[in-house]
């Protein structure tokens, strides 16, 4: 579903975020990205929706080369591709369900399709009775579940976060966690970064460490209690 | 965590009470053109909320939009106000009848009965249709009806005005050389004066109308640019303020041309608020001055009606209004969204 051949990045300023990194994910596997802030988890993850091109290599996603993947052909790629932020990008000015409706309005979906889903959305990640709230009155927890419902809504192929939990207590964290291994349960592809070893570790998935933009480890870890 | 539910793949049901529907074509060909008919209505509607989104965000800070489409309502409305007058006026310039119209001015020394006998005999002419005779006192009384000046003439000895014959030739010598030729047995006659060709002194004016009409040419071109550039201001500032959003939502897919949209519609409403705001502008001002205009107006004989915004210069103005307010806003959101890109 993923992969990645041979992958360089580098920036203009001549430092090179990544290094030769190969690795594949399968249709449905579930994965987590791993290392130090800088080892350039951030730079895969923009690689794969395209916001950054890799220098050298090749990065294919869903069969697509993401080479020959033109500017106006972006937004339909991004489409297929969930994405969650650690600062839950969301419309402050909307409301819940406007905020995880946007992939659909993007898609040109009708307006009784559009409520049922985003319904459905909103019940899996168990913030139904929160429709109409606004994000501000919610907390770092439930805004998180919103962009995770907003990821979804759209029942992309693949779903990637960026330190979803970065800002959560261990308790939460694990519930999002829990989350997503749901996602990954109905065939969803999953690639999460964090730096959260102890739970990445507690989670018993494929885990692919960075360090200074290589690939230094792709393997189940073993966790002891 | 409560409420929620096992992630089970959901098919989708056949919508429920949906009749089979018996139709003239086969059922593939049916089939197609209800798609496309739901993809057009779909699409329209989408417009539609872009559309009245647009409008609720601008109606949010309904000061600020309020100045904007005042400043474009101003701007707009100078033009419309010229050209209305403009254009009532040209009428003058287009009536033949009258082009060809000479007036006869009778010497002073001439009498009352005199210039009636001069009247009457001219009349006969087979060249004239028609000849209208005004005594010096009715030409006193309608100059002072009309040109404000009649307390000075008061201060004066004697009437100072002439008697006028104003003589309408037959079409078949209204045109410049027979005119010409009428107008010398005109003032071969020993009561006259002088005698004049309206049409001189139309022609100046029909000249200096169209020097007028390319300066409100000039001036409506460079309020016009004035109005591009406001919009295109407004719009900029708009697209600034919401940079995070539409990193947003260019991160979850958006196109491009989805984006743009709002903006688009934001410079439709702001000129078409500010076409409304002229009309407004335009209307008063003519209100305000129809008492002038119509006195202006009685001088000039029936040709010149008191100016006002017909349906045709409403509608070409409210076009024109939104034309510019939509180009403006392309112009912004050409410049400025490509620049904003998620990093």
């Amino acid at each position: 579903m993923i992969v990645f051949d041979n992958v360089v990045k580098r920036y203009p300023g001549g430092q090179e975020a990544l290094s030769g990194v190969s690795f594949e994910l399968q249709r449905g596997e579930m994965a987590f990205l791993t290392g130090h802030s800088g080892a350039g988890k951030s730079t895969l993850l923009k690689l794969i929706t395209l916001i950054e091109r890799c220098t050298r290599g090749q990065v294919v996603v869903d069969g697509q080369n993401l080479a020959r993947v033109t500017s106006a052909r972006i937004p339909y790629l991004r489409r297929r591709i969930g994405i969650i932020f650690q600062d839950h990008r969301l419309l402050m000015d909307r409301t819940v369900f406007d905020n995880v409706a946007l992939p659909l309005v993007i898609g040109g979906m009708r307006h009784q399709e559009i409520a049922r889903r985003v319904r459905a959305a909103l019940d899996k990640v168990g913030l139904l009775d929160k429709e109409k709230a606004y994000p501000v009155t919610l907390s770092g927890g439930e805004q998180q579940r919103v962009g995770i419902a907003r990821a979804v809504v759209h029942k992309p192929t693949i779903l990637l976060a960026d330190e979803p939990t970065g800002n959560l207590d261990p308790e939460l964290s694990e519930t999002i966690m829990r989350l997503f291994e749901r996602f990954h349960q109905a065939g969803v592809t999953v690639l999460i970064a964090s730096h959260n070893l102890d739970l990445i570790v507690r989670m018993q998935r494929r885990m692919l460490v960075l360090h200074r933009g290589r690939l230094v480890g792709d393997e189940v870890p073993v966790w002891q209690e | 965590m409560a409420g929620m539910r096992p992630l089970a793949p959901r098919r989708r049901r056949p919508a429920a009470g949906a009749q089979p529907v018996r139709r003239p074509a086969g059922p593939q060909a049916a089939g197609a053109t209800a798609t496309v008919r739901d993809r057009i209505v779909g699409y329209l509607l989408r417009h539609l909320q872009t559309a009245l989104a647009s409008l609720g965000r601008a109606s949010r800070t309904p000061f600020s939009s309020l100045i904007t489409a005042g400043v474009i309502g101003i701007a707009l409305a100078l033009p419309t106000g010229l050209y209305v007058v403009l254009k009532e006026a040209q009428q003058l310039g287009g009536n033949r009848d009258q082009a060809a119209q000479i007036s006869v001015f009778l010497k002073m020394q001439v009498g009352e009965t005199q210039a009636q006998d001069t009247a009457a005999r001219v009349r006969n002419w087979p060249e004239i249709a028609a000849v209208r005779f005004i005594s010096r006192a009715e030409a006193l009384e309608e100059f002072r009806r009309t040109s404000g000046f009649g307390e000075a003439l008061e201060a004066l000895p004697d009437n100072p005005l002439p008697a006028v014959l104003v003589i309408q030739p037959r079409p078949e010598h209204a045109q410049p050389q027979q005119a010409e030729a009428l107008l010398e047995r005109l003032r071969a006659l020993p009561e006259t004066d002088i005698a004049q060709l309206a049409l001189a002194c139309l022609q100046r004016l029909a000249a200096m109308m169209e020097l007028a009409r390319r300066g409100v040419l000039v001036i409506a071109s460079l309020l016009g640019l004035a109005v591009l550039l406001v919009v295109g201001n407004t719009i900029r500032l708009d697209i600034q303020n919401r940079r995070d959003e539409i990193v947003i939502m260019k991160l979850i897919g958006a196109t491009n041309s989805f984006i743009r949209r709002p903006f688009l519609y934001s410079g439709l409403w702001y000129g078409l608020a500010g076409g409304l705001i002229a009309w407004l502008l335009v209307s008063l001002s003519l209100w305000s001055l129809r008492d002038p205009i119509a006195r202006l107006a009685s001088l000039y004989g029936d040709g010149f009606r008191v100016p006002g915004l017909d349906i045709h210069t409403t509608l070409a103005l409210f076009f024109l209004s939104a034309l510019l307010g939509t180009l403006g806003s392309l112009l912004a959101v050409s410049r400025h969204l490509g620049a904003i890109e998620p990093g």
